[in-house]
Parts: structure tokens; sequence; C-alpha cells
């Protein structure tokens, strides 16, 4: 049995069925993410671990123990909030120390893990402020270092970055990420920022209306998508349209080119499939792998370090690809035939 | 100066006059016991009389018991209302709101009905069971202020996070209320309970009644009674007012740390 235990969670709201079936096992020390589109459920899930909302049916346990019913002042459970949620009437110190003084703890215990959390989150100096002394991102590292400082089994984060702007969201990532691994403390991360779920996670849950719809390392989820929702929300993708030859043998013809998959494909032979492809798997000119397709360049879009070129394929349809930037050489122009190339293993069938 | 402008002036003028000529009358009448000079002679004999010191003196008591009755009872109902029951929230603000349109006439011949000395409760019998009651009664009276800029003051901040924040650091319900929500709505409980005070210092209708020797019953016997010392009595207890209506805004604006600015 996992570390923390989520077993056939269910939650309605009336007759709004808002989290299905959600079973998830994490390990002791791990950082797992829950990646979805607004309104998925991740809120919903996160809050029942919690035990600020009662599950509709099934059970959660942390270390072997059934938490289900146990309120959430009792679960030992560090949150961090999209809002902060610092108490504005207290100090930095003493939002850090609350958690302690309720345990109650002696002064001198508190003053000390009080100093050593603000030593951890690099604000040493502004345990005296108060919160609305203090920038956004500072506000979140002291609301991590109030969640942490009780030393909670596991430690809750609901969308933790998504008011701060985006220079300090990526360093504040990286920090949150260091401090995690340092305590080694079991971790849920909720967000709808899929850059953010896969630099940060041991493993990723991608969410879709209320249900996981793959739980993987980020490495399986980007490359090996298990459902077409996945595909299409982790990272860009080309989808094309593909002739079904046969099916067992993975035969089929891509804009007239055959073709064939590394794998059988789904459906009937002369039924049109759709394949799914990652943009940076597509190389301008020959030499990118076995398939090839004429074209023409349909869009250029500048990025800076890589260049997101559209080409209209010859057979029908255009594909999306990624080329890195060269300063000594320009950028290719619209309107230019170009071939390009890609390998069958990079071709992903979804399933519906 | 356009001829709009110059009727605005002129509305606030009359307005001004409207309100300040009856106190400089009242302060002017009151500054002339001793015939011939103007002297706070009024003034010194009212402090000095010990049935004054006596009956402010209990009002005050009463006041600020009002007021932590009132804390007592107003901050956890609008907390949990607006925390677990917002749709309750219209009828609780109707039902606080009643004390400004039932007289408070009816509400003490009520109490008078319901634990007269021949009733379950007799209250009205005892010293300490007046008393309460005046208590209770008061802090009907006060609902309608405290309850509103409490709830006022509840919505500046996100008391949802906040008491999930305390939750998750093992908080119970007591020390929620007590260390987070009460010192952020801190400054809006302080204008209610200034504005309870300011009622109970002068309340008439319910102590008179009830037959208790407060300050209103006091001021009004004074009334009858003496000719310039009920004016300086009634310059003293609107100074109190006012001085009540400064320190709010004082404490509104100088609060150690502001919940406004985030
Ligand atoms: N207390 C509630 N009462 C009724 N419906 C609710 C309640 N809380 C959440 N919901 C509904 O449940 C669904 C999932 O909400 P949830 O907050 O879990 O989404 P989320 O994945 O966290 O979305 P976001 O990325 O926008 O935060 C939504 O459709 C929401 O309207
Ligand atoms: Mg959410």
């Amino acid at each position: 049995m996992s570390f923390l235990d989520i077993r056939h969670l269910q939650k309605s709201f009336g007759a709004h069925r808002v989290v299905k079936d959600f079973t998830l096992g994490i390990d002791k020390g791990e950082f797992v993410s829950f990646l979805g589109p607004s309104g998925c459920g991740k809120t919903t899930v996160l809050r029942m671990v919690g035990g600020f909302e009662a599950p509709t049916s099934g059970a959660v346990s942390i270390d072997g123990r059934d938490v289900t019913a146990l309120p959430a002042n009792r679960r030992k459970i560090g949150m961090v909030f999209q809002s902060y949620a610092l108490f504005p009437n207290l100090t930095v110190a003493e939002n850090v120390g609350f958690g302690l003084k309720v345990a109650g703890q002696g002064k001198a215990e508190i003053a000390r893990r009080v100093a050593e959390m603000l030593e951890l989150i690099g604000l040493p100096q502004l345990g005296s402020r108060y919160p609305f002394q203090l920038s956004g991102g500072q506000q979140q590292r002291v609301a991590l270092a109030r969640a942490l400082a009780p030393r909670p089994e596991v430690l809750l984060l609901d969308e933790p970055l998504s008011a701060l702007d985006a220079k300090i969201r990526v360093s504040l990532r990286d920090e949150i990420r260091r401090i995690q691994r340092d305590l080694g403390i079991t971790t849920i991360f909720v967000t709808h920022d899929q850059e953010e779920a896969l630099s940060m996670s041991d493993r990723v849950v991608v969410m879709h209306q209320g249900v996981a719809d793959q739980i993987g390392t980020p490495f399986e989820i980007y490359n090996r998508p298990a459902t077409r929702f996945v595909a299409e929300f982790v990272g860009t993708l080309n989808l094309i349209d593909a002739d079904l030859v046969d099916a067992a043998a993975g035969h089929i013809r891509l804009a007239g080119v055959p073709v064939t998959l590394d794998r059988a494909s789904p459906g009937r032979a002369g039924e049109r499939i759709s394949l799914a492809l990652r943009p940076e798997t597509v190389t301008l000119g020959r030499g990118g792998g076995d398939i090839v397709l004429p074209g023409r360049i349909a869009e250029v879009h500048f990025l800076g370090p890589v260049i997101r070129v559209r080409v209209s394929v010859e057979g029908g349809g255009s594909i999306a690809l990624d080329t890195f930037n060269q300063a000594d050489r320009l950028p290719p122009l619209i309107g230019a035939p170009v071939d390009i190339s890609m390998s069958h293993r990079d071709l992903l069938v979804l399933a519906a | 100066m356009t001829g709009r402008q110059l009727w605005s002036w002129l509305a606030v003028a009359l307005g001004g006059l409207y309100f300040l000529l009856p106190l400089v009358g009242m302060f002017d009448f009151s500054m002339r016991m001793q015939r011939g000079v103007y002297s706070f002679q009024a003034y010194r004999v009212v402090l000095a009389d010990p049935q004054f010191q006596q009956t402010f003196g209990y009002s005050v008591a009463l006041a600020l018991l009002t007021i932590i009755l009132g804390i007592l009872l107003v901050v956890p109902t609008a907390y949990f209302v607006r925390l677990r029951f917002p749709g309750l929230r219209p009828a609780i603000e109707f039902i606080t709101l009643l004390p400004l349109v039932i007289p408070p006439i009816v509400i003490v011949f009520g109490y008078i009905r319901i634990y007269n000395t021949s009733s379950v409760l007799p209250l009205t019998g005892s010293w300490w069971g007046t008393n309460i009651l005046l208590l209770c009664g008061y802090a009907v009276l006060s609902l309608p202020y405290m309850y509103r800029s409490v709830d006022t003051g509840l919505r500046t901040i996100d008391i949802a996070s906040l008491t999930e924040a305390a939750q998750s650091l093992g908080a119970g319900w007591a020390r929620i209320l007590a260390v987070v929500i009460l010192p952020n709505v801190f400054v809006s409980v302080l204008s209610g309970a200034f504005l309870t005070f300011a009622i109970v210092i002068g309340e008439y209708v319910f102590a008179a009644l009830l037959n208790v020797n407060s300050f209103g019953p006091y001021m009004v016997w004074m009334g009858g009674n003496r000719a310039y010392e009920p004016s300086a009595l009634a310059v003293v207890a609107f100074a109190i007012t006012w001085a009540c209506m400064g320190l709010i805004q004082l404490f509104t604006r100088f609060s150690k740390f502001s919940t406004a600015r985030r």
C-alpha cells in the first residue's frame, strides 16, 4: 500500500458528479501533480484529501491510517492556497509559528523552528513584517513555510503560482521543488499549467471531467499519451487524417504515402483514422526519418529559440513543425516548396 | 461660481445651520448659570453630582457588557452564516434589522409580560434578573449596528481560505474565531461597539420601564427639575457620542495592519 492512498473517490454536488472513481497511490516523498483544464475536479480531489470536503464515497488513508472521517485540523496536512491566505493580523514569524503554537510547543522551540523555516525559504530578515508589506512571491514563500513548519505528513498545493507573474513563477517553482526534495515530503501540486506539471513532478495525473485519464511520469505522459484528451491537452500536437489499409498489420496511407506503423491500429480497412504528431518530431527537409512528404510553407512563427513552421502537405492537410533558430540562417520563406520528414515511430495512434 | 454650485452651497449651509443652531443655543445656555458671566459652572455642578457619577458609571459598565455580549453573539453568527449558510444571510439580516422597526417600548413590554414576577422565569423580580434583562434588551437594540458592521468587515477578508489555512494547521473553531477572525474584523467590531456604546449610554425607555437608575432616566429627571444643568448634560452626552464617532474614524485609519491594502 502506498503512503498516501486515494481509493475510488467520488464526489457529487447535488446531481452533478464532479469526481468519478478517482484512485491513486502516492509513495512517501513523491511529488505528484494534478493537471487538467478548469473545472475538471482537481481542487475537489485535493480538498477531499485535505479534509475540507467530504467524499460521497471512497477512502483516503495516510501511512496506513484511514483518515476519511478525520476533520481537516487533525490530518497533519499542510496546505498552500492560490490566494496565499496568510493571516493579515499576524507577522510573518507569527504566521509561520501558528501551527506550532496550536500544537502547544514552547516559545523557544517555536522561535527556533520559525527561524529555520524562514532560512529555508530565503527570507530570514522578514520575520517582523506583516503580510501586506510583502510581494506576492514573498507571501507565497511564507505560506509554504507556514504549511511546512509543523512537519505535516503530506503537503497540498492548489495552484500556488497562478497569482504570480511569469518570472517569479519559474524561480518559485524550482524553489518549491528544491524544498520538497530537501524535506522529502509527500506532495500533491495542482496546476493547469502543463509546463509546471511536467518540469516539477515525479508523476503527473492528467484529469479530465472528474476522471484521471492518465497517471505517469512526465516522460510517459508527453511521449505516450493514453487518450486523445491527454495528447491534445499536454503539449502541442498535429492531428493528421490517414486512410487505414490493414488494421492488424498497421498499414496506412498518409497523405497518399504508404506507411507502416509499429503497432496495430484500431478500426477497419478503408476507415479514416487520426494520427497525432508532436511538432518537434518533424524535420524540415529530408533526413528526419522514413516518411517524406512534399509540401509548401504556409506560416512561419518566430518564437525566439525555436521557429514554428506550418507546412501545407501536397496530399492534403497541414503539419506544424519546430526548428531551432540559428543566427546565421534566415527563417524559411512563406510559399517556398519543401519536403518534410518524420519517423513512423513518432506517429501516435490515439484511442478515441 | 455657477448657479448650480451656488444652490449646492446654499443647501449645505442651510443643513449646517439646522444642525448647528440648536447645539450652539444649547451650549450657550449651559454656560449662563452664573448671572452675567460665561462659565462652566453648570458642568461643575453636574459632574460633581454623585447621582451623575453613579448613573453614568452604571451605564458605562452596562454598555461595555452589552458590547461584549454583542460580540459573542454577532461575530460567530455572522461568520458561520457567511462560511456555511450563505443562503440564510437575507433572513439573518432581516432579523437583525427588526429592532429598528419594532419600537423599544414594544420589546420592553413583551419582556415585562414574559418575565414578570408571576411568570416561570421571574427576572424582573430581582436586581440581577433586571440587569440581565436590560443587558439582553440592549444587545437586541445594538444588533442592527453590530451585525452590519461585522458583516461588512467579514466581506473584506477571505474567510473561507483563512479558515481552511487555520484548520490545516490544526486549529479548532474557538481558536479560529478568536485568533484569526476576530482580530481581522476588529476595526468593524469597534465601530459597531462605539455605536452600541452611544445607544446604551443615553437609552431611556428600557431603563425607565424596568425601573433602573441609569444615565438616561437621570438625564430626563434632570430635565424636569433643573434649569441649566440639563443643557450641560446634553452637551456632555452629545460630546460622548461624537467622541465615539471620532474614535471609530481614528481606529479605522490607524489600525496596525491594514486588511484593505492587499
Ligand atoms: N461547493 C460546490 N458546489 C457545487 N459545485 C461545485 C462546488 N465546488 C466545485 N464545484 C464544481 O465542481 C467542478 C470541479 O470543480 P474544481 O474546483 O474541483 O475544479 P478545478 O479542476 O479545480 O478547476 P480550476 O482549474 O478552475 O480551479 C466544477 O464544475 C465546479 O463548478
Ligand atoms: Mg481549482
